[in-house]
């Protein structure tokens, strides 16, 4: 009766590996070496671990800052691609990572009950204020990645679709595909019903608005998904973003979050970095990781030398 | 939600997510989970005997393609479910076609070699002796080599249905399908407790098909070979005798 045993155990290895590794991410083990006092000495010295989200696009940014870091002279612990918002924030809170790129809406979302604040400005503002202690939250950059809902060019003439507020008049059932946590987040199903009045079905899609998601567009799988702005597909694939007229998603601008570890001269580097980084700058940048491939760490060597922020 | 730090004791949080009434009611409850699940596993299998076992059955047979079939059920051993997944399901979209030929790949491999192997270890002098007394090939296929190889056979599918079972929660990945569902949903938010109940009732739902699997080649062996007792190969018993 072993073999049956071991194979239940090797299947729900195979399919948590993710979660393994998470679990180990959020166990605080891998992180246990860092020292929680900085080293005596200049800031020269110091080791700062800088994370990202499991997400493309956040670990591109995440390699801007500690490349930028490194060419100050710091000693950068990458923590790369940990995982969803649930697992690294206490980390982040614990003081365990140092420098994290966030997006202000969805982080404001988590420290604020109900925020009602939507615009750029007024979002970083209520998240300067809504941060906990030992967390400082560095300027940031004027590229936004948020949450939107997209559906097809062909879909949005037929029904006549420009914003959100128009899914109301769609005569056929709509059906969203997203990652499961939209399900129970206020960007998903709920939050649609509750803002919008509209009621959609939900189809779990785990790619994160991927390939798989547009290809689920098209095929009319589902009619509306869950993309980022700041995915180069909603353009390669001619989708149509559709305008969140009652702020349904807050802003969301790219910025870092730091630790007391992070001293004035790494807060400078990481604002110099955030205010070159534009929407465009940022749709570029997942480019080269979607279509051209390029790693992470390549991305961000070449934009921070095209942008004279290091050398 | 469920409390940060290690402390948590999250068995005692899939517990309570297992009784809680609530769980089992609605659209997603667990129960409608589990005969997703079952189902899904169960088509799957039928789809990838109903290839396999007269595959492999007929390899067994003729002995032709015997090399072929090592070659492609080592091979298709090392293929990612989840890549092959991602790619059906680029080419065929979300819904539960994906995941299913995906996993028709995955069970097949057992699947032909329990059958193959199966009817390749009849011993030859039956089978000889099936032919002297006049029987058909069909007569020897069905007659005799079908039920010698059925416990082997019978291992295949089982070896399949585990495998089948605890990977299934992948097609969750692109369908509102099964088990997975509470596995990627907990993993997604953090929600520990759901996952590990999710993966619980997985490792359940794959014992007891286990073990009824494993009374189907009990009987089987007894029927191949009625004097044994059940414990006992054939092969054991047979060099007992002719040391």
């Amino acid at each position: 009766m072993t073999t049956p045993i071991r194979r239940a155990g090797v299947a729900l290895a195979a399919l948590g590996t993710a979660g393994a590794v998470l679990v180990g991410c959020s166990s605080a083990d891998p992180l246990e070496e860092t020292p929680t006092t900085a080293p005596s000495g200049s800031g020269e010295s110091t080791t700062l671990v800088v994370g990202s989200q499991d997400y493309y696009s956040n670990e591109i940014i995440a390699e801007l800052y500690a490349q930028g870091l490194e060419d100050a002279g710091y000693t950068i612990d990458r923590q790369l691609r940990i995982g969803q918002r649930e697992v690294y924030l206490p980390e982040i809170e614990a003081g365990s990572i140092d420098l994290f790129p966030e997006y202000t809406g969805p982080l404001l979302q988590v420290w604020a009950e109900e925020p009602e604040e939507r615009e750029s400005d007024e979002v970083y503002a209520a998240l300067t204020e809504a941060a906990p202690e030992g967390i400082t939250i560095l300027d940031q950059a004027p590229a936004t990645d948020q949450d939107s809902y997209v559906v097809t060019r062909a879909f949005a003439e037929e029904h006549d679709l420009t914003t959100v507020a128009d899914l109301a008049n769609v005569d056929v059932p709509l059906t969203m595909g997203a990652n499961s946590e939209a399900e129970t987040r206020p960007n998903g199903p709920q939050g649609l019903a509750d803002v919008y009045g509209v009621e959609v079905g939900f189809t779990p899609i785990e790619d994160g608005g991927g390939p798989l998601t547009v290809r689920a567009l098209q095929d009319g799988d589902v009619q509306l998904a869950i993309l980022y702005t700041a995915q180069p597909e909603i353009a390669e694939n001619d989708l149509v973003v559709l305008e969140d007229t009652e702020g349904l998603f807050l802003a969301s601008n790219v910025v870092p979050v730091a630790s007391d570890r992070v001293d004035e001269e790494a807060q400078a580097v990481v604002n110099e970095i955030s205010a070159a980084l534009t929407s465009e700058e940022l749709i570029e940048l997942n480019r080269r990781s979607t279509v051209d491939q390029s790693p992470a760490a390549d991305i961000a060597a070449s934009w921070l030398e095209e942008q004279g922020l290091v050398g | 939600m469920a409390p940060g730090g290690g402390d948590v004791n999250l068995f005692a949080e899939a517990i309570a997510y297992l009784l809680d009434p609530a769980s089992w009611t609605g659209a997603g409850s667990i129960g409608l989970r589990i005969l997703e699940h079952l189902a899904f596993s169960g088509a799957v299998l039928l789809v990838a005997a109903a290839i396999g076992v007269p595959a492999g059955v007929l390899i067994g047979h003729t002995g032709r393609g015997r090399g072929l079939v090592i070659a492609l059920t080592s091979g298709a051993r090392a293929i990612p479910t989840l890549g092959l997944l991602t790619i059906f399901g680029l080419l065929l979209g979300i819904g539960i076609e994906a995941p299913f030929l995906a996993l028709v790949v995955l069970a097949l491999p057992p699947v032909l070699a329990g059958a193959y192997a199966g009817v390749e270890s009849v011993d030859r002098l039956v089978i000889g002796g099936a032919r002297a007394i006049g029987m058909t090939e069909r007569q020897i296929l069905t007659g005799v080599e079908l039920p010698l190889a059925s416990p082997v056979l019978i291992g295949g599918l089982r070896s399949a249905a585990l495998q089948v079972i605890s990977t299934a929660t992948l097609a969750a990945y692109i369908s509102d399908t099964g088990l997975g569902r509470l596995i990627f949903a907990g993993l997604k938010t953090r929600d520990y407790g759901v996952m590990l109940a999710g993966s619980l009732l997985v490792a359940l739902l794959a014992l007891v098909v286990e073990l009824l699997f494993q009374a189907a080649q009990s009987a089987a062996s007894r029927r191949a070979e009625p004097i044994s007792t059940p414990r006992t190969t054939g092969r054991a018993r047979a060099s007992e005798r002719n040391p």
